[in-house]
């Protein structure tokens, strides 16, 4: 297993968000965590990010423990976010927003040659190099986040809510370019969602979150077809 | 130049090398600090002690005062890693209060009565005062720009800014925050501890008030004049905070109040600072010279 969570329990203050959650995924699977908001997907990613604590329960990252290991050092292990709300760096230029990603792996990338791949998946950012992040809209700035996760390429990404506040047209774009990076390039992808349409119709696996718990888990095509997830989180 | 003019523009040059360490932590790393006199004044303590007490020239002390600046920057900077935004704030206040309070009660750095006595800088066997004292200073201010000017290129300045920008974001990267907190205390200490030295064999008598908080106000004030993250502002604020309050004489009583105000009208309605990407000085210099914005 790539990742592997057992047992895993969020709190904040004496509020438990997650309570007992395992999962796992292989290497250059696409699964998906749904659920209705307030359910806990975003804790359970930040948790794995290492950017909240953990209360209980052990995270194994390509064969070792980062439970306690700082942000930073999952990141360098391969690891990368695309946080809810892009949070791109507001006033660094676009390009500048692209080297950060790529901080600390000068000597293992090819700066070039990855650039010029993201721009073939993001035209957008190419035109916009020199301009502050803040100046993008907030589809813009959501690939900007993308595209800042993927220069570094990383052994497992993650990815909030990444349909949120995005126009439809935009997250079949998203969601589809998730889907040839997970089947062409062989990413390994953890998707958290609310959007559970869109996101069940291209993982492989999911998992449904509620309240801190998982309660169903399978192949997305089973899920999205079980009665009792349609009318919950599907509408019918 | 007239003596007058020399010493108010030595000020503001010693003064311009100080905010030049202050951009480094609060304009480049974003990490406030209230207390930036201390660093200061630990340069200039330690510059004055090396030249009275051990009998040192000001080169070959400083190496030492700027080690000694730094290496106290690192130290008190490590508990203020635990603290963020007001607290980090606050926690900086505090170590302006305290080192302030070491100065003056503890008999070894002089007590209320300072140390004097602190000889002039020889370069070439020439005694440095007046014009060529400050020809040294502005070479120094040249050394410490040329070097933040650097920074700003390289890869840590870029971490730097982007732990500014959002502390998650930069560590969910790879960017260690503690790692680039400290290089920009340390680096920004040290700048403080060079003006710190200048001012010592400057002034040539030194006490510890001229350390306290509302310098460090003061130190601010001509960042947040000039615009927090930019080359040119701690040069751009020192002079006009240098200089207004010697054109306006009469108002050299209200100092503060006149920074306070400042700081209050300029975070209100010009909060980038007059270097700053959106200020009212940026676009007139638009309007006047072509490309004159940017």
């Amino acid at each position: 297993m790539l990742l592997e969570v057992e047992d895993l329990h969020i709190a904040y203050g004496d509020i438990e968000a997650v309570s007992g959650v395992s999962f796992g995924l292989e290497q250059g699977e696409l699964v998906s965590i749904i659920g209705a908001n307030g359910a806990g997907k975003t804790s359970i990613l930040n948790a794995l990010m290492g950017v909240v604590g953990v209360k209980k329960g052990r995270i194994m990252f390509a064969g070792k423990e980062i439970t306690r290991l700082p942000a930073f050092r999952r990141a360098r292990s391969g690891m990368r976010i695309v946080p809810e709300r892009a949070r791109i760096f507001p006033r660094l230029t676009v390009h500048e927003n692209l080297l950060v990603g790529a901080y600390g792996l000068r000597k293992k990338i090819d700066l070039d040659s990855r650039l010029k791949w993201l721009y073939g998946l993001f035209p957008i950012l190419e035109k916009r190099l020199g301009q502050p992040a803040s100046t993008m809209s907030g589809g813009e700035q959501q690939q900007l986040a993308i595209a800042r996760a993927l220069i570094s390429s990383p052994g497992l990404l993650l990815v909030d809510e990444v349909s949120m506040g995005l126009m439809p047209k935009l997250v079949d774009g998203v969601f589809d370019l998730l889907y040839r990076l997970n089947r062409e390039e062989g990413l390994t992808i953890l998707l958290v969602e609310q959007n559970a349409v869109a996101s069940l119709e291209i993982s492989g696996r999911a998992y449904v979150l509620e309240t801190g718990s998982l309660v169903h888990q399978g192949p997305a095509d089973k899920l999205a077809q079980d009665p009792r997830i349609r009318e919950v989180y599907l509408g019918h | 130049m007239s003596g007058y003019l020399i010493t108010i523009a030595t000020i503001i040059v010693i003064n311009a090398i100080v905010v030049c360490g202050l951009n480094v932590i609060v304009g480049y790393a974003g990490q406030i600090s209230l207390g930036h006199a201390a660093f200061f004044g630990i340069g200039a303590y330690s510059a004055a002690l090396l030249a009275t007490k051990a009998g040192l020239s000001f080169w070959a002390a400083l190496p030492l005062v700027v080690t000694i600046s730094s290496v106290v920057g690192l130290l008190l900077g490590l508990p203020s890693l635990r603290v963020k935004d007001d607290f980090l704030a606050i926690t900086t206040i505090g170590i302006n209060f305290i080192v302030e309070a070491v100065f003056l009660y503890i008999p070894f750095f002089g007590g209320a009565l300072g140390i004097g006595g602190i000889p002039r800088i020889c370069l070439f066997g020439l005694r440095l005062k007046g014009f060529s004292f400050f020809l040294l200073c502005l070479a120094f201010l040249v050394l410490v720009m040329t070097a933040c000017w650097w920074f700003t290129r390289c890869w840590a300045g870029l971490a730097c800014f982007a732990l500014r920008e959002d502390e998650e974001a930069a560590a969910s990267v790879g960017i260690s925050p503690v790692r680039f907190k400290l290089l920009a205390f340390v680096a920004g200490t040290a700048m403080a501890g060079l003006g710190g030295a200048l001012y010592a064999h400057y002034m040539r008598f030194i006490s510890a008030s001229d350390f306290s908080f509302p310098v460090s106000i003061t130190l601010l004030s001509m960042l947040v004049l000039g615009g927090m993250g930019k080359l040119w502002a701690p040069l751009l604020g020192a002079v006009i905070l240098g200089a207004l309050p010697e054109i306006f004489r009469p108002l050299v009583e209200y100092r503060i109040l006149f920074y306070t105000a400042i700081l209050l009208l300029m975070i209100r309605f010009q909060p980038s600072g007059l270097l700053g990407d959106e200020s009212l000085a940026r676009k007139v210099l638009a309007k006047v010279v072509p490309g004159g914005g940017r």
